[in-house]
């Protein structure tokens, strides 16, 4: 559906345009079938599902039926979902796990939910639309759009209010009113740091060359987290408008996208995105009739993980190596090409327009008083709900694992969590109802970080999860400064030591004193923040690390040189095992308890896993 | 310890009521100071204008006041009206004020540190009751800011950073990647190697103290435990990932992580682990490149992309394995490296090095079939001492000589007898571009680095170089034709060994061209370091070493000759025998000193007969490409311009005794040289004797068919990738 561009020059046009669209677009459509098009639907097998819904939807001459493809709804446990709206009431039914052969019964039942399929409880609200009447636990500024709109049809979004927030700025602000709004919200940096973005933009805004430039990171590359590429899948145009609504702020006429080339789609539809915005005149030369210039290129990072730090992003970019630089100068004084620069992820401006929209007292009525507003985290690990979160700064992590993760897969015991990915650390079941905001998670010993969260069971050795996430930070410094190249790497093989039962007590005095010195001078936050999975696992869980050095044993049974097989009196006397095993370290008659030589087991664990009579112990 | 604070500022004299019209100078006026002690030696230097000239005011004209003060009074007509640096000299503390009368001085910077926020107007006025206060159009005074160092407190100008705060105080904080060249200009402030961390207070880090502006009421404590740890932890790191061969490694006794470790006192270390390892690099005659030796410091990089703008030297890969590298971690041979060596005069350690030839060189002096004669560079004199820890500024050359002989050379001869023969064809070439006024400017190209990096970079001006072969090569032509005939040696059975300051000199004797009929003109080169080796190893006593006198007939030269050593020298030589021949008159002054000099690039305009010769100096490839952009893009026009791919020419070359960034060395070689130079009896090339019996004998005359045959080279276009 081409629309010729509105000429549109001040708020009041755009208000009108918006209803104009609002009203064309639920004129045609009574029943709107959202269908979860993210990568990660996509990746679960949505397209046979959309296909099949096309189909029956044509086989079944409904009028007034429309299907939309939509961003990520956040639901990754239960993908490819789908939701059935009613445009008139609003009223809205979800689905999860959908095949192919639900297609049918779906677009037959409408708003009543289909019989035999799983039915999604919607456990987040609006605060920008609605009241929290249900008390849901989760709330969706950042994610207000992504599975609600088609993110390739920019009309979707205008109707959502779309570049009201940008033509109010333009046309009713002036660039210093826009960063007092801004700061006056108390808006965080989102990408991990927290650092008020308010006063980021002030700086730039002091500065007077007249080049300057508004940056996107996008390089999302925590192991795990996903909240930026699910946002700009969904949602681009809530990132392009708020870039040209910072451009305006601090007096840039640039923006770059910095986006990981391993995001295709998220690629192509910022691509789109672009387009479009240009050809309704959101980007481009005199926006509104303001006489404000401001426009948007992408660029895309070969997947290194330093180049989220914003020296290195920006060195990358100007097409050196990307690596940190010392700061001062800080990129918002001097930064692109030398130019006053400011940096902001994804999330970030993700809330910006909505803040513009509604005020700052509106956002700082949610969250806390030091973090107001949302996060959005990615769920991952052991827990039964992964998928894509977004809640209240405030919000405890029990209410999170357990309220809307709903708990610890397979029964089993919580052991800790992971926030801030390979630059935070571990967080105890004792410390579960912790309330989550910047501050109080430094405190704990880990960090915000960009949304990361990662569940562990009692299944999961401490030390094993430190060195997976040095393992990590090992593989991505850039190597510039000794503590990270060398002090990383030798972290790493004391780690190894103890996993292998190698170490002594000194090794962990050691490990200790190397984590404080690395912390301590490394050059740039991957650099310092490398050691807190090694010094935060060893103060959460000392008495693992203990058990590996003077017991030399692995209390949750991972790392491999210190476990040992056993067969209990659960044996039949199958040799099942034995003829699995590879080594030919089982014996035993038939019809008998069998025997592991552990001298020569070499841990593999295949008697384990063909044992059905749980014969085979590991300690 | 030397705690004296120079303070400069910079002060506009503006046009005064009273001042002379005529000479457009000032009257006298005065400087005032304050200084929290007694000053012995007070002083004031006044650099006008450029800063070429300078103006001492002491002794009688500095008065002392009370509390400390002192009024230095310049006399009337000394000072142009102008910008100029104003600089008090022995204020033990920087809390000091200049005060100039109100009436003509424009701005004054810095001032008062207690109350930045007024201008020199107001706080002269408040100071020595001087009033009315003006209106002014002064530029805001930049802060002062007030640091304090392990409890002592100073005020430094801002934007200085801590390092810099401390070796003002006296405190050597250590360094490992920092790198400055004060007389290029050139800092390499990666901050990478974080052995020089400070703890600074309220700041939840250690903070490098090379890349750290300080700011005001800052609180540096260097010696805390916590620092000193930290330190001590980086040293240790990263000698976890070095290899410890010490004492088989080439730069065994120059190397700077050696000494830190010794300074440091540390003698284990305590972080052992896996060591990265990677393929040593010795596919071509110049450079070795062993990486597992290198520290990642990246000072070679600055070396060669922000220096000599060569730009083939990058970090690779990531991590642990993270190392310096051409792209595509070629070797370097397959790359435009020009060997200039720049990169192994600034490796720390002994990653970079030269491709020693030592060997072959004994191999040749102990083989009775062969007759060894050697040349040594004109810049080789100028530093060869230094590696017997002698200081710089003066030249070995008569104990240079003794210990080649000594070493078993049968013959001693010098490049500066070479270099006077490349003036009289370039001379002569130059003459002849000039009179038909064609295929200008013309280029030196006695330097091999110079002549790798415009095949590679700027073959679109490959006409301009001149066609005479460098001295080096000139002199193993002349070796293997014209004196081997004389003492009827076989050229086969003669080995002609070169002792460069250079390491291109050793890719420069391996191109084909100069090897006719598969015999190489020059046989082996070595470098200034490598002779002194040779030396150490023979056991020859700098000391006890006599003076002595070069071979003849290759071994004499004139004072033109001498300076090709440093920056400016061979256009200065030229010019000297081009401008007799052009007006066939001798000159009064063969001193060109306006192409004298250490900076990138100088300009001239020299009277020659009735003509103005244009002419330029360059010196860093940087530099070199600032200029050839300049004339490529019409900006700029000469008739001559010389370059020199080392920063400061020869005296700086690759292969010198490593000055491990003090540029001050490089001053004193460069006078020594010119010293040299003005005590030579004879100083134009075509007064050498031995050269025009050379043309008499056996060439004819400058630019005849059998010169061309033997002295001069073609170029060839190179990939620029």
């Amino acid at each position: 559906m081409t629309v010729a561009k509105p000429i549109i020059t001040n708020s009041a046009q755009l208000t009108e345009f918006t209803a104009q669209t609002r009203t064309r677009m639920s004129d045609v459509t009574k029943i709107n079938i959202l269908v979860s098009m993210g990568t990660c639907g996509i990746a679960a097998g949505t397209t046979p599902v959309l296909k099949a819904l096309e189909e029956s939807l044509a086989a079944q001459n409904l009028t007034g039926v429309k299907i939309t493809r939509v961003g990520c709804m956040g639901l990754c446990h239960s993908e490819p979902t789908i939701e059935v709206v009613d445009t008139a009431s609003g009223k809205s039914v979800i689905y999860g796990n959908v095949k192919a052969s639900h297609a049918e019964a779906i677009v037959a039942a409408g708003v009543h939910p289909a019989e035999g399929l799983k039915v999604i409880e919607r456990g987040w609200y609006y605060p920008e639309d609605e009241e929290n009447t249900q008390d849901a636990p989760q709330a969706r500024i950042v994610l207000r759009n992504s599975g609600r709109i088609n993110p390739e049809d920019i009309q979707e979004y205008i109707a959502q209010s779309g570049y009201q927030a940008l033509c109010k700025v333009l046309l009713e602000m002036s660039p210093k009113q826009v960063v007092a709004e801004i700061t006056d919200s108390g808006l965080r940096g989102r990408g991990g740091g927290g650092f008020p973005t308010g006063r980021k933009w002030s700086f730039a805004n002091a500065q007077k060359p007249k080049e300057k430039y508004v940056i996107c990171n996008a390089d999302e590359g925590d192991p795990g987290a996903f909240m930026d590429r699910a946002i700009l899948e969904g949602d681009p145009h809530a990132v392009l408008e708020a870039m040209a609504i910072a451009g305006f702020a601090i007096g840039a006429k640039n923006g770059i996208v910095y986006i990981r080339a391993e995001y295709p789609l998220a690629i192509e539809r910022l691509q789109i995105a672009i387009h479009q915005a240009r050809e309704m005149g959101f980007l481009g030369k005199n926006i509104f009739g303001s006489g404000f210039d401001f426009d948007i290129d992408l660029k895309f990072g070969a997947g290194a993980f330093v180049c989220g730090e914003e020296t290195a992003l920006i060195a990358s970019i100007e097409g050196k190596r990307g690596e940190p630089t010392y700061k001062p100068p800080f990129p918002a004084i001097a930064g692109l090409w030398g130019k006053p620069t400011i940096v902001n992820n994804v999330e970030t401006f993700a809330n910006v327009c909505a803040i513009i929209r509604n005020g700052a007292g509106w956002f700082k009525r949610i969250g806390t008083t030091g973090s107001p507003g949302t996060k959005v985290f990615a769920l991952a690990g052991k827990i039964n709900q992964v998928g894509l979160i977004e809640v209240p700064m405030g919000t405890s992590l029990r209410e999170i694992i357990y309220g809307i993760g709903k708990g610890i897969r397979n029964g089993k015991q919580f052991k800790a969590v992971q926030t801030g990915g390979p630059s935070g650390g571990c967080i105890k079941r004792d410390q579960l109802d912790t309330t989550i905001d910047y501050d109080t998670l430094v405190l704990l010993g880990s960090m915000m970080g960009s949304g990361g969260m990662i569940i562990m069971d009692e299944d999961d050795c401490m030390v094993s999860v430190a060195r997976f996430f040095l393992e990590f930070t090992l593989d991505e410094s850039c190597g510039k400064c000794t503590p990270c190249r060398i002090g990383n790497k030798r972290l790493h093989e004391m780690l190894t030591k103890i996993t292998q039962g190698k170490a002594d007590m000194q090794t962990l005095q050691k490990l200790r004193d190397l984590s404080a010195s690395i912390k301590d001078t490394a050059l740039c936050g991957l650099g310092q923040s490398s050691p807190n999975p090694v010094r935060s696992t060893m103060n959460q869980f000392e008495d693992e690390y203990l058990a590996h050095i003077l017991e030399g044993k692995c209390p949750a049974g991972v790392c491999a040189d210190l476990v040992t097989y056993s067969i209990n009196e659960n044996c039949t006397g199958c040799a099942v095992c034995k003829k699995r095993c590879p080594v030919d370290c089982i014996r035993g008659e038939k019809k008998s308890v069998h025997v592991i030589d552990a001298e020569a087991c070499i841990k593999c664990g295949m008697c384990l896993s063909s044992c059905k009579f749980n014969a085979i112990d590991r300690k | 310890m030397n705690n004296t604070f120079t303070q400069i500022h910079t002060v506009k004299f503006q046009q005064p009521l009273h001042a002379d019209v005529e000479t457009n100078h000032n009257p006298a006026f005065e400087v005032r100071f304050e200084a929290d002690g007694e000053i012995p030696v007070p002083q004031v230097v006044i650099w006008l204008g450029s800063g070429e000239e300078q103006h001492v005011v002491q002794g009688e004209q500095i008065r002392k006041g009370i509390n400390n003060t002192y009024v230095a009074t310049v006399p009337a007509n000394l000072i142009p009206i102008g910008d100029h640096m104003l600089q008090v000299q022995g204020c033990r503390k920087l809390d000091l004020a200049t005060a100039i009368e109100p009436d003509w001085v424009k701005t004054s910077k810095p001032l008062n540190i207690d109350t930045p926020s007024l201008t020199t107007q107001q706080l002269l006025a408040r100071r020595f009751g001087k009033g009315p206060v003006r209106p002014t159009e002064a530029k805001p005074i930049p802060a002062m800011v007030r640091v304090t160092v392990n409890g002592q407190q100073v005020v430094v100008e801002p934007e200085t950073t801590i390092l810099e705060v401390t070796r003002q105080l006296g405190i050597r904080i250590p360094t490992l990647c920092h790198f400055k060249l004060d007389s290029f200009n050139v800092e390499h402030r990666m901050g990478s190697c974080r052995v020089c961390v400070v703890e600074v207070e309220d700041r939840h880090n250690l903070l490098p103290a090379c890349c750290t502006p300080v700011v005001d009421g800052m609180k540096i404590k260097t010696n805390s435990l916590r620092a000193i740890n930290a330190r001590r932890t980086m040293l240790d790191l990263i000698l976890s990932d070095h290899p410890k061969e010490c004492l088989t490694c080439e730069a065994n006794q120059s190397c700077e992580l050696q000494n830190l470790a010794h300074e440091f006192g540390l003698h284990k270390v305590l972080y052992e682990g896996e060591q990265s390892t990677y393929a040593i690099d010795l596919a071509n005659e110049a450079i070795v490149r062993n990486l597992d030796k290198c520290i990642m410091c990246r000072r070679c990089e600055t070396a060669c992309n922000e220096i000599q703008t060569v730009g083939i030297l990058s970090g690779v890969r990531r991590g642990f394995e993270a190392v310096v590298a051409p792209t595509g971690e070629k070797s370097l041979a397959d790359t435009k490296c020009v060997f200039c060596g720049q990169c192994v005069a600034a490796c720390p350690v002994g990653a970079l090095s030269a491709n020693n030839r030592t060997y072959d060189v004994w191999t040749a002096l102990n083989n009775p079939r062969k007759k060894v004669i050697v040349q040594t560079a004109p810049a080789v004199r100028a530093a060869f001492h230094e590696a017997f820890d002698k200081p710089a500024g003066s030249c070995s050359t008569g104990k240079l000589v003794s210990a080649l002989r000594n070493l078993g050379f049968d013959h001693v001869f010098d490049t500066d007898f070479a270099a006077d023969l490349t003036i009289m064809e370039e001379a002569t070439e130059f003459i002849a571009r000039l009179n038909k006024n064609e295929n200008l400017p013309i280029l030196t190209s006695c330097c091999p680095g110079w002549v790798k990096f415009f095949e590679h970079q700027f073959p679109e001006l490959m006409y301009m170089p001149s066609t005479a072969k460098s001295p080096q090569q000139m002199f193993g032509a002349i070796a293997k034709s014209y004196y081997a005939n004389k003492i009827g040696v076989n050229p086969e059975d003669l080995v002609v060994v070169s002792v460069m300051p250079c390491l291109a000199k050793k890719y420069e004797a391996s191109r084909s061209e100069f090897a006719p009929g598969g015999i190489r003109d020059v046989d082996i080169v070595i470098s200034t370091r490598e002779l002194a080796s040779m030396c150490k190893e023979a056991g020859i006593m700098y000391d006890s070493l006599p003076e002595s006198d070069f071979d003849n007939p290759l071994g004499e030269s004139s004072g033109a000759g001498v300076i090709f050593a440093a920056s400016g020298g061979v256009l200065e030589a030229a010019l000297r025998s081009a401008s007799e021949w052009l007006t066939g008159e001798t000159l009064a002054n063969v001193d060109f000193e306006a192409v004298r000099g250490l900076s990138g690039i100088r300009e001239a305009t020299v009277t020659i007969g009735d003509t103005q010769v244009k002419a330029a100096v360059a010196s860093g490839l940087g530099n070199a490409r600032r200029l050839l952009e300049k004339i490529k893009a019409g900006d700029a026009s000469y008739h001559a311009i010389e370059i020199m791919a080392c920063p400061g020419g020869c005296i700086n070359g690759g292969g010198q005794p490593f000055i491990h960034g003090d540029t001050r060395i490089l001053e004193k070689r460069r006078a020594a040289i010119y010293a040299e130079d003005a005590h030579k009896p004879i100083r134009k090339s075509h007064e050498n004797e031995y050269i025009k019996k050379l043309y008499e004998e056996f060439l004819g005359e400058p630019g005849s068919e059998k010169a061309h045959q033997l002295l001069h080279t073609h170029f060839q276009k190179r990939d620029n990738l």
